[in-house]
């Protein structure tokens, strides 16, 4: 095994432990969080494939989040398992993302991100003024947690190894598609489009793959997301959210594998670390971030990269 | 002329109102190296563009090995043997030359995909010594270099090739020309579009004169080089 290769899996290894280890000795709260960042990296790994890999920029992936949270709200809160209510909200997530992937076939860049920008403003409309369905402004409550194999996930211990468990089965997904030539598809579509189609690939039909896996993903983190909090209201999937993931997936380093759990864990962790500063931790959150992205362009696993090359180049 | 592997008949092919190719019709004989040239606007790149499927032909068709092959798309012909390496730099800069190379089998599940890169990397020891690099530090001949290697992954039958020499050295010219004859060797057709001319015809078998979206002269390039009507094409006139 080369050095490399065997820091890698210690890391994993470490990584690992502290996901499964480290909730055992947290309060609810710090349970809740670290739910919260299972979530938030499964929304961010979608959107890591339709920005990080497939160069689509989206600015809809909150909406997305929202979608699946609330398909899984409806049907729970009805009696339905939360598998239906998964399966719904995937489904309706690669739908209205096969949509959205339309424009993109005319317009990129930052003409796509307010194309993108206006779906998130549209679904939000929706969720906020069809009460009817959504419950507007007033929401749905009492959102039940699921029996996942016969065991109950109410406490929220439970409940987190759920989200986990689910991460890894998207993480692994995910990967396993990266590695497929749709994956290499994805790529050369990022890079470029023309050249991409001189290698037979089909941009049109990638381009609108990219956003309909990308953001039926964010809605497998929605149909989590509802019964994590239990009580969902449009507000959470407003514009903010889509520009938190995108900050996520370009703080952790759009187009890594690992960029949006980096990303996920900076997001939710850093405000609560830095609450001891009070009325400043915004203002420090920001500046970090800020300096980040100015002297990070790759993100944090393109830093971790740089360091792990340079301690290879010491050790020669 | 040997067997034919590419026919193609009256084909037209162009841009929006414009109508570049004109009822092009010509033969690519398997195993050998076919050379189009022409002046600047005859169609040479719309007729590579029309065959790979890349611009739908406005009427003609295509045949490979018999079978036709018109309006397929570039994942088709791909399928089928074709490969096309345009004109200019086609490389993704940013990825390494390893990447680079695997995304010539990017619209294909390839189960040996890892020991045919390594593969092509032991038949060009330069791009070998340069796997890990940034496809963008490559000079412009190891670049063309990259990119006839990523076509090849495939093991085509029949190459696509325009104007491979564009930009290049005359030294790295007859590199990559000899690089193409060997693939002559090995059995790979190959239709060149290449302006420049004599070079190209000198280590061609057949040659294909487009004049005006049509085929001025269809002929063995030996004959084409020693053709004095050649020379006026190239001085400006058409072919008379």
């Amino acid at each position: 095994m080369t050095g490399r290769r065997l820091a890698a899996v210690a890391a994993g290894l470490l990584v690992a432990a502290l996901l499964l280890l480290l909730p055992l000795t947290l309060r609810p709260y710090g349970l809740y969080l670290m739910s919260l960042w299972a979530v938030l990296t499964i929304a961010a790994m979608g959107l890591n494939l339709t920005l990080g890999y497939a160069g689509q920029v989206s600015l809809a992936q909150g909406a997305f989040v929202g979608i699946g949270a609330y398909a899984a709200a409806l049907l729970t809160t009805a009696g339905w398992p939360l598998g239906a209510g998964l399966l719904l909200g995937v489904g309706l997530g690669l739908l209205v993302g096969w949509l959205l992937g339309y424009p993109a076939l005319r317009v990129q860049h930052h003409y796509l991100a307010f194309v993108t920008l206006g779906a998130n403003t549209l679904v939000f409309l929706v969720l906020r003024n069809e009460d009817w369905l959504t419950g507007g402004v007033y929401g749905i409550a009492a959102i039940p947690r699921p029996t996942v194999l016969g065991y109950p996930t109410d406490h929220p211990l439970a409940f987190y190894y759920f989200c986990l468990g689910v991460l890894l089965l998207v993480g692994l997904g995910l990967g396993l598609l990266l590695r497929s030539p749709w994956g290499r598809a994805f790529e050369a579509l990022r890079e470029n489009p023309v050249r991409a189609e001189s290698l037979g690939i089909d941009t049109r039909r990638y381009t609108l793959l990219a956003f309909a896996i990308g953001s039926a993903v964010g809605s497998l983190a929605g149909a989590i997301y509802a019964p994590l909090v239990q009580y969902i209201d449009p507000s959470p999937f407003a514009l903010g959210l889509s520009l938190a993931l995108l900050l996520m997936v370009v703080v952790g380093g759009a187009g890594r594998f690992f960029g949006p759990g980096l990303g996920a864990a900076i997001a939710v962790l850093l405000p609560e670390w830095l609450r001891f500063s009070e009325g400043l931790y915004l203002i420090l959150y920001a500046v970090l971030v800020i300096l980040v992205l100015v002297f990070l362009p790759s993100g944090l696993v393109g830093l971790a990269d740089r360091l792990s090359a340079r301690a290879r180049g010491e050790g020669r | 002329m040997a067997e034919t592997l590419l026919r193609i008949e009256d084909l037209a092919a162009g841009y929006g109102r414009v109508t570049i190719l004109r009822g092009a019709t010509l033969a690519v004989a398997a195993g050998a190296v076919t050379t189009v040239i022409g002046p600047n606007g005859a169609g040479k790149s719309t007729l590579m563009r029309a065959i790979f499927g890349l611009l739908p032909p406005r009427a003609g068709r295509i045949f490979l090995a018999g079978e036709e092959i018109t309006g397929l798309g570039p994942r088709e012909l791909l399928r089928r043997g074709v490969v096309y390496v345009p004109q200019g730099r086609n490389l993704f800069p940013e990825l390494t030359v390893r990447h680079n190379l695997e995304l010539g089998a990017a619209a294909f599940r390839i189960p040996d995909l890892d020991a045919r890169v390594e593969a092509m990397l032991d038949r060009f020891p330069l791009l070998a010594e340069r796997a890990g690099m940034q496809a963008s530090v490559l000079s412009g001949g190891e670049q063309k270099l990259l990119e006839l290697a990523r076509a090849l992954l495939l093991d085509p039958a029949l190459l696509l090739i325009d104007e491979p020499s564009l930009g290049l050295s005359p030294r790295t010219t007859a590199e990559i020309f000899g690089i193409l004859g060997g693939l002559r060797d090995r059995g790979v057709a190959i239709l060149m579009i290449e302006q420049n001319a004599r070079s190209a015809l000198g280590m061609s078998d057949f040659g294909v004169v487009l004049d005006q979206g049509r085929v001025a002269l269809e002929a063995p390039a030996a004959d084409i080089l020693a053709d004095p009507r050649i020379g006026r094409l190239f001085l400006g006139g058409g072919i008379g």
